[in-house]
C-alpha cells in the first residue's frame, strides 16, 4: 500500500494532518506570544553576555591596532634573529603615535602581560624617542635600553600580532604559549589558578557532601513529624534563607572570630586555652562553616519534598518482610529519596562553585574560590577579557559536571520539587 | 499434629495514644491455628491499631500479646515472622515483582535457587506468572493487590495480617479477590488476621468475625450466628439490616419477655433483659417477619403499607408498625397474591424467638 492511500482525510476532503496542524497553529502562535517576553529577556540578559564574553576572551585586537605598520612589516620576519630595520622603523613610527596620543601606557600594560620588563623600557623609549634622528631606527632604539636589543622582547611583540589568541584561557590553567609556539606550563612558583581550580572543587565537593549528610536526617524529620511540629521545623530551616546572605556571613564572622563566640565557648569549656585560640576564619574552615549553613535548604527542599511522597507504609512492609530497620532503610527507602539527593547534591554543588561573596568575606586568602578570582581580574587588575576567559570555562566546567551527572544518575530522576 | 486454639493470644490489652484516650479496652482474643479470623467495625473503633500492635508497629499499653504461646510485645517487627497486606499495597516501586517478591527471601539469606522456587510458586498461586519482570507501576491494581499478598505469603509466615486489602478495588474486582484469598486460605491454612469495615466481605470471607466498637469487642462468632444471634443492639445494627424498637419490659417469664412499645406490646426473646421495668431495643430482620403467615405465629400486628421498592429479586415493604414507619420487610418476588400496595393495611407475624431483646440504645 503506498503512502498516498493511507492517508486519512477529514469530511472536506482536506488531509487530516494538515487540518490538525491548522487548528493547532493558532494555539501555537498563542503559547509562543506567552513565552516570548521571557525568551527575549534570557536573550538580551543572558545569551548576548555571554556570547560578549566569549568575543572579549579571545580578541586580541587592541595591540593590532596600536602597531599596525609594525605587523605588517613583521610578517616576513622569522623571529630567530634581531628583526630587519624595516621592523625598528615601522615599530617607530607606530610608537610615535602612541605617544602623541599619549595612550602608549596601555600597549605598556598589553606587551607587559606577554612578558615582564616592557614597561620600563617602552617608558624610556617614549622619552628618548624626541631626540631620534631620520633613518638607522634599529641602532638608535636598541641604544636606549639593552633589552630592545634582546631578540625575546621582540618575539612577545609578534605573538601579539593576531586579531584573537587563546593565551588567556591557557593562562587561566597556568600554560603559556613559549617562544617556539609551545604549549608549556608556568613557572612553578606561579601557578596560582590550577590550584584555585582545584580548592574550588574541593570546596564545593565537601559543602556538598556536609550540605547532604546534615540535611538528610533535617528532611526525614521534616517528612515524618506531625503537621504541627514540621510546620516548626520548616520555618527554623527557611528562616536562615529568608535572611540576607550578607548579614548571615556578618553573623558568622561574629561567631567565629578568635575572639568570637564559639571560641570564647571552646576556652570556657576547656578545650582551647585562651592564648591558644584557634583560627576559625580567613582560612577554609570559615568557608566550610559558612557555606554549608547557606546551601543547607538548597538540600534540605528537595530532599523533603521527594520524602514526603514516600509512604511510611513501606518502611513497615520492608520491616514485617524480616528486614531489619537498617534493611528496610538501605534497600527501600534511601533507592526511593535517589531524584531528591541528586537534586539536592547538583544545586548545592554548582551554587558552591561559583559562589562568591561568602569566601570573599570569611574565605581569607586559603579558603577563596575562582570566582573571587575572577571578581579580582574584574575590578582590581582590569583584565576583563582574562575574567571572562575564566568565567566562560567555570561556566564550561559546570556544564560538563552536568553532562557527566546526567550520565550517572541521569536528569529524569531529579525532582527538584 | 494439634490445633493451637490459642495461637494468636490477646491477653488484656490496653492502647492509648495519648495516655487520655483508650483505643483499645481490655482486649482479650483468642485465635486459633488455621483460622480466618475478620477485625470488623467501623473507623476508629481500635481494629487496624490492633493489626499494629499485632505486627509490632504500635505496643500495647497494657497487656500482653502471645504468639505461638511466647510473648512477642518485646520483639521488633522483623522478628515476628508476620506477613502483611498493606491498605495501599506498599509494593515497592522501585523493584521488580520478582525483586519485591525475593525481598523477604533475600533478607532470610537463602539460596538463589530456593527465592527463584519460592517466588515462582507464589506467583502461580495468585495466578501471575509470567509477570516477574514488571515494575509495580505497570499493573493494574487487582494485580497489585496479588503481587501484596503473594509477597505477604511468599515467606511462609505462620500469620497473615491484612489491613482492609481490598479498600482501593472496585467491587466486581473486589468479589472476585475475596474468593480468591479465601480459596488461598484454605489451600494453605495460614492463620489470617484480616481487618475490614465492610461487613458482607466479613460475613463472606471469616471462619470467625470480631465486631469492634469503641476499642471493645462486641460480639466474636462465626458469620452466621453473629447475623441471626447478635448479643447487643450495635451488632444487630451494624450486621445486616436490622428492624429497630424501643420500649420497656413489662414482663419475663419462661424465656420469653413481652416489651410494650408505643400503644401496643410484643413478645420478645429476652437477650439482654431480666426483669420487670428494663428499657430495651428490639431487633427484628427484616425476612423473619411475614406478611399474613399460613402458621402461627406469636407476634401479629396490623401495619399500613408506607412504601413499596422494587429490588428486582425482592420488594422492600416499608411498613408502619407500632409507631414505627421504618419496618422494612423483605418479600421474595416469587410469593404471588399478596395486597401490596401502598396505603393498605396489612397483616404481620414473626416469632418471639426472632425478636430479640437487646440492651436499649
Amino acid at each position: 500500500m503506498s503512502k498516498e492511500t493511507q492517508k486519512i482525510l477529514t469530511t472536506d476532503g482536506i488531509p487530516l494532518e494538515e487540518s490538525l496542524k491548522k487548528a493547532e497553529k493558532k494555539n501555537k502562535i498563542k503559547a509562543f506570544l506567552l513565552v516570548a517576553p521571557l525568551l527575549l529577556y534570557l536573550l538580551i540578559t543572558y545569551i548576548f553576555p555571554i556570547g560578549d564574553m566569549f568575543l572579549r576572551s579571545v580578541d586580541d585586537k587592541m595591540v593590532t591596532r596600536m602597531l599596525p605598520k609594525t605587523f605588517i612589516a613583521m610578517e616576513k620576519w622569522d623571529g630567530r634573529e634581531l628583526p630587519p630595520e624595516e621592523v625598528f622603523e615601522a615599530f617607530y613610527l607606530d610608537y610615535k603615535i602612541l605617544v602623541k596620543e599619549k595612550s602608549f601606557g596601555k600597549l605598556a600594560t598589553q606587551l607587559n602581560y606577554e612578558k615582564n620588563g616592557f614597561k620600563s623600557i617602552l617608558k624610556k623609549l617614549a622619552r628618548k624617542q624626541k631626540k631620534f634622528k631620520e633613518g638607522n631606527y634599529k641602532e638608535q632604539i636598541m641604544k636606549v635600553h639593552k633589552r630592545w636589543a634582546n631578540v625575546e622582547y621582540w618575539r612577545a611583540i609578534k605573538r601579539r600580532a593576531p586579531n584573537y589568541t587563546y593565551s588567556k584561557y591557557l593562562k587561566g590553567i597556568d600554560m603559556y604559549e613559549n617562544e617556539d609556539g609551545k604549549i608549556v606550563q608556568v613557572d612553578e612558583t606561579r601557578r596560582v589558578h590550577k590550584k584555585l581550580w582545584l580548592r574550588t572543587l574541593e570546596i564545593a565537593f565537601f559543602v556538598t557532601l556536609f550540605c547532604f549528610l546534615m540535611a538528610y536526617p533535617i528532611a526525614h524529620l521534616l517528612a515524618t513529624l506531625p503537621m504541627k511540629y514540621s510546620n516548626l521545623l520548616m520555618i527554623c530551616v527557611l528562616l536562615p534563607f529568608w535572611t540576607s546572605l550578607l548579614v548571615r556571613t556578618a553573623s558568622w564572622m561574629i561567631l567565629l572570630q578568635q575572639q568570637g563566640i564559639v571560641n570564647d565557648f571552646f576556652v570556657w569549656i576547656g578545650l582551647f586555652a585562651d592564648d591558644n585560640r584557634p583560627e576559625m576564619m580567613y582560612n577554609k574552615t570559615g568557608t566550610y562553616v559558612a557555606m554549608t549553613q547557606i546551601l543547607l535548604p538548597f538540600m534540605v527542599l528537595p530532599l523533603y519534598s521527594v520524602m514526603k511522597t514516600i509512604s511510611p507504609s513501606l518502611m513497615r512492609a520492608g520491616k514485617s518482610l524480616g528486614g531489619t530497620p537498617f534493611v528496610a532503610f538501605w534497600k527501600v527507602y534511601f533507592p526511593l529519596t535517589i531524584p531528591g539527593i541528586g537534586a539536592g547534591c547538583l544545586l548545592v554543588f554548582i551554587l558552591a562553585i561559583g559562589y562568591y561573596i561568602t569566601p570573599a568575606l570569611v574565605g581569607g586568602a586559603s579558603g577563596t574560590l575562582i570566582s573571587n578570582q575572577i571578581a579580582y581580574h574584574m575590578k582590581s587588575s582590569l583584565d576583563w577579557s582574562f575574567a571572562s576567559a575564566m568565567g566562560l570555562m567555570l561556566l564550561a566546567g559546570v556544564l560538563a559536571i552536568y553532562w557527566v551527572y546526567n550520565k550517572l544518575v541521569g536528569v529524569d530522576n531529579i525532582k527538584l520539587g | 499434629m494439634s490445633k493451637n486454639n490459642a495461637f494468636v493470644r490477646f491477653d488484656k490489652v490496653d492502647k492509648s495514644y495519648d495516655g487520655k484516650l483508650l483505643v483499645v479496652k481490655d482486649l482479650n482474643l483468642d485465635i486459633a491455628e488455621g483460622e480466618f479470623i475478620t477485625m470488623l467495625g467501623p473507623s476508629g473503633s481500635g481494629k487496624t491499631t490492633c493489626l499494629m500492635m499485632l505486627a509490632g508497629f504500635e505496643t500495647p499499653t497494657n497487656g500482653e500479646i502471645y504468639l505461638d504461646s511466647n510473648p512477642i510485645s518485646n520483639i521488633p517487627p522483623h522478628k515476628r515472622g508476620i506477613g502483611m497486606v498493606f491498605q495501599n499495597y506498599a509494593l515497592f516501586p522501585h523493584m521488580t515483582v520478582f525483586e519485591n517478591l525475593a525481598f523477604p527471601l533475600k533478607v532470610r539469606k537463602m539460596t538463589k535457587d530456593d527465592i527463584d522456587k519460592k517466588v515462582d510458586k507464589a506467583l502461580s498461586m495468585v495466578s501471575l506468572s509470567g509477570f516477574e519482570n514488571r515494575m509495580p507501576g505497570q499493573l493494574s491494581g487487582g494485580q497489585q493487590q496479588r503481587v501484596a499478598v503473594a509477597r505477604a505469603l511468599v515467606f511462609d509466615p505462620s500469620v497473615v495480617l491484612m489491613d482492609e486489602p481490598l479498600g482501593a478495588l472496585d467491587k466486581n474486582l473486589r468479589e472476585s479477590m475475596q474468593y480468591e484469598i479465601k480459596h488461598i486460605h484454605e489451600s494453605i491454612g495460614v492463620t489470617v488476621v484480616y481487618v475490614t469495615h465492610d461487613q458482607s466481605e466479613a460475613l463472606t470471607m471469616s471462619n470467625r468475625i470480631a465486631v469492634f466498637n469503641d476499642g471493645k469487642v462486641q460480639q466474636l462468632s462465626s458469620p452466621d450466628k453473629l447475623y441471626e444471634e447478635p448479643v447487643n443492639s450495635f451488632v444487630a445494627e451494624f450486621i445486616g439490616e436490622n428492624n429497630r424498637f424501643d420500649g420497656e419490659v413489662l414482663e419475663v417469664s419462661n424465656g420469653v419477655c413481652k416489651v410494650k412499645i408505643g400503644q401496643g406490646e410484643m413478645l420478645a426473646n429476652p437477650i439482654s433483659v431480666k426483669s420487670k421495668g428494663e428499657k430495651t431495643t428490639v431487633s427484628i430482620r427484616p425476612e423473619r417477619a411475614l406478611i399474613n403467615p399460613k402458621n402461627k405465629m406469636d407476634n401479629n400486628q396490623k401495619g399500613r403499607i408506607e412504601e413499596v421498592i422494587y429490588h428486582g429479586d425482592h420488594t422492600r415493604v416499608r411498613i408502619n408498625l407500632l409507631g414505627n414507619s421504618d419496618f422494612i420487610l423483605k418479600v421474595p418476588n416469587s410469593s404471588q397474591n399478596l395486597d401490596i400496595k401502598l396505603g393498605n393495611e396489612i397483616n404481620i407475624g414473626w416469632n418471639s424467638q426472632d425478636a430479640r431483646a437487646l440492651d436499649p440504645k
